[in-house]
């Protein structure tokens, strides 16, 4: 397979979790949930582990994990940040954020920097239109992005301090 | 309990539950389709309603319905001829091919590609449709399976095939949207994966998105280099199918005609396979014997068909040690072309090419397999190509093929019995063995050569044959899902069998990814196996031990069956392989 990260750190875990579940081929959903949530993304070979684990082609999971945007196969940075692309924020100029985000970061939207730090993804709607256009970061929602300075500080709030 | 309903005006009745589609045709009114397929012989059913090209206008009903997958209602009444529904149909078509290569001239499905000749049945003259095509990386790193994912048009034939019926699952849908694709797990190089090349997919693929490797213009190569002696063998399935191509009716058989044509095109040989089919038996009973003597592990599974090899080696692993180590046929020809016949013609191998043709696309992995080969330089077979691609070279060199005398293969590697040409269907290769295991174990003449109960298209035949005492189990699987069934009952101690003939593809070689496409036509194939029993029928010898020639074989060269000799030559070993 076409890449090396080694699944064996968390692969008690993983099976643990597995054996626990009375349905398994029916929860492989929930299951690469839950590996994405240790592993921090779905590489080949966790893919084909849970295949095996299931008894289900490796193809079937690998087709699972391509049709959600949730999944990932490629590593992703220490902090995840979000641009809201749902109709307010693009109205109140999300594209703009957008713009501004990948010019700081100097990454395109579905990367992430070589320093490993920051992946810069679009999500739709996360009913904070009152705020928008809005970047969530890890999880915590930033409103009205609209000038380069502040969303200049929102990142240097994620930046390790030199 | 039935329904009645009218179609286009007619008022017709059928049983609850079955589909418009279905329904029309009870009325001769066939609704154009292309991602739906059932073949009832292989319980495999594509019913996904994807392709959009089967829509029917239902009254009262606000959008078209796909007459595949809606079944038909009390009352109802349908119009498959109504302008909204022809017109919606083409457009169907039209954005098919919006994002299909335009390439239809030289691709290799051509005459053969369903989106091809519904295009021509639909009247599309233009496509109205511009927009971005798909550009997918083309897969040729398998010996057998071209994949051109460009020319997927999303119908999951394939899927459907490889997951439900041959359970080996390489293919999925990947992807969402326009970018959608059937993909291998981690898009993976098909030679990567726990694909046998088996061919089925290529075989239900309604365009050119999956072929054969082609390689025909290896063995015109070959033809043409003055110091090469060219020798070519043909498989017992292929003399039942080739007709096919020329527009003869299924079930013809062409063997006379196709030797003609093989010697018209410049070989030096015309060998049969079914000489080495004869020999297969003489080794693969020997076997079994000597199993059963010194307490060996049984069953035996035969081990003709090289997608069954594969599927094996990815998925029972731990069960190598019971397959028959005979090699398959067509590379027991090869070896003894290269040693003994060779020999006797004072010729070096290495001048020697063998090309195989067969109606299978796994043989071209096979003959790349490295161990079936007498060194690195001498592979047992150099080339194999399909029925099609015989066709092929057949109409390049402009033969008229129904126009040509009958011939005969040539000796000593074309003698052979009806018990050989049986393999080409499910249940041959046991009853061969049966023919010859009865004389051998009891020394009486067998009167009634033919076991019906080995014949037919149920996917696991059973049949208990008492022999000088002793029972014998056996059973007869074709389809790999079928095969499964039963090597899980083997894994798990649940199994008695003595031995078990298992074939790739439903029906067996008759049936071969390699064959004349089918087209969904079943009755095809049960036209092919019957071609096969009356060829045996019509044959002097019907048992492989009273082949002159394999007799001799042994007299002069081999020594004892499954001696030393032969070990070295005709028989193999298998690979434990990764499931993926």
């Amino acid at each position: 397979m076409c890449d090396s990260a080694s699944p064996n750190k968390f692969a008690q875990k993983l099976d643990d979790y597995i054996d626990s579940l009375t349905y398994k081929k029916e929860n492989l959903i929930g299951i690469l949930h839950y590996a994405q949530e240790i592993y921090g993304y779905l590489p080949d070979n966790v893919q084909w582990h849970i295949a095996q684990k299931l008894d289900i082609p490796s193809a079937t999971v690998y087709g699972v994990v391509s049709f959600y945007s949730f999944f990932t196969m490629v590593p992703r940075g220490e902090h995840v940040v979000n641009i809201c692309t749902g109709t307010a924020c693009f109205v109140r100029g999300a594209e703009k954020l957008k713009d501004e985000l990948e010019n700081q970061l100097k990454i395109k939207a579905g990367e992430t920097t070589p320093d490993n730090l920051f992946t810069l993804e679009t999500l739709r709607c996360v009913g904070a239109c009152g705020l928008a256009p809005v970047m969530i970061v890890d999880g915590k929602v930033h409103g009205r992005m609209h000038e380069a300075q502040a969303i200049n500080e929102v990142l240097a709030k994620y930046r390790p301090e030199s | 309990m039935d329904i009645q309903l009218t179609i286009n005006d007619i008022p017709l009745t059928v049983p609850e539950g079955t589909s418009i589609l279905d329904a029309a045709r009870t009325v001769n009114i066939d609704i154009p389709t292309l991602c739906h397929l059932k073949l009832n012989e292989m319980h495999y059913n594509n019913n996904i309603a994807s392709c959009r090209v089967c829509v029917v206008e239902v009254e009262g009903r606000r959008n078209l319905a796909s007459s595949c997958s809606t079944p038909v209602a009390s009352g109802m009444v349908v119009k498959t001829d109504s302008l909204r529904a022809i017109q919606a149909r083409r457009a169907m078509v039209e954005l098919l091919l919006s994002d299909h290569p335009k390439s239809c001239l030289t691709c290799a499905k051509n005459m053969d590609c369903d989106l091809r000749a519904l295009a021509a049945e639909l009247g599309v003259r233009a496509i109205s449709y511009e927009g971005a095509e798909s550009e997918f990386e083309i897969d040729q790193s398998s010996s057998s399976i071209v994949r051109d994912p460009n020319k997927c048009i999303r119908c999951r034939r394939c899927e459907t095939m490889c997951n439900e019926v041959q359970t080996v699952g390489v293919y999925s849908a990947v992807g969402r949207g326009f970018e959608t694709v059937v993909k291998t797990a981690f898009n993976l190089p098909l030679n990567q994966t726990a694909c046998t090349f088996c061919g089925q997919c290529l075989a239900v693929c309604p365009t050119g998105a999956l072929t054969e490797l082609d390689q025909v213009d290896k063995v015109w190569k070959a033809l043409n280099d003055p110091n090469q002696f060219v020798v070519v063998q043909t498989a017992p399935a292929v003399r039942v199918a080739l007709g096919e191509e020329f527009d003869l009716e299924p079930g013809t058989i062409v063997t006379g005609k196709m030797v003609a044509a093989l010697r018209r095109l410049g070989f030096d040989r015309v060998f049969d396979t079914d000489f080495a089919a004869d020999l297969t038996i003489m080794e693969e009973a020997t076997e079994l014997v000597h199993r059963i003597k010194h307490g060996g592990r049984l069953p035996l599974l035969t081990s003709c068909c090289p997608a069954w090899v594969k599927f094996f080696e990815h998925q029972f692993p731990d069960l190598l040690d019971i397959p028959s180590t005979c090699k398959s046929p067509h590379e027991m020809l090869g070896v003894l072309t290269k040693s003994y016949y060779a020999k006797t013609l004072g010729i070096d191998p290495k001048t020697i090419t063998v090309v195989s043709v067969m109606p299978c696309v796994a043989k071209k992995y096979e003959a790349a397999r490295p161990e079936l080969a007498q060194g690195a330089e001498t592979a047992d077979v150099d080339i194999v190509i399909t029925t099609r691609e015989l066709a092929r070279m057949i109409r390049e060199a402009s033969i008229h093929f129904d126009h040509l005398k009958d011939q005969e293969f040539d000796h000593p590697l074309g003698e052979s019995t009806g018990a050989a040409v049986i393999f080409g269907a499910t249940g041959g290769v046991l009853e061969a063995a049966l023919r010859t295991a009865y004389e051998v174990l009891t020394g009486e003449t067998l009167e009634k050569v033919e076991f019906e109960a080995l014949r037919g298209m149920d996917g696991i035949k059973e049949a208990v044959i008492p022999i000088a005492g002793r029972d014998y189990r056996i059973a007869v699987i074709h389809g790999l899902g079928n095969a499964r069934t039963v090597l899980e009952k083997i894994q798990a101690g649940e199994s008695n069998y003595d031995v078990i003939e298992i074939m790739a593809c439903p029906g067996g070689c008759i049936g071969g990814g390699g064959q004349p496409y089918h087209h969904g036509n079943m009755e095809i194939l049960k036209a092919r196996a019957s071609a096969i029993y009356r060829e045996d029928r019509a044959k002097p010898l019907r048992k492989s031990h009273e082949n002159l020639a394999i007799i001799g074989l042994y007299k002069d060269f081999l020594g004892e069956p499954y001696g030393k000799k032969a070990h070295q030559l005709l028989h193999t070993s298998y690979t434990a392989r990764k499931k993926i």
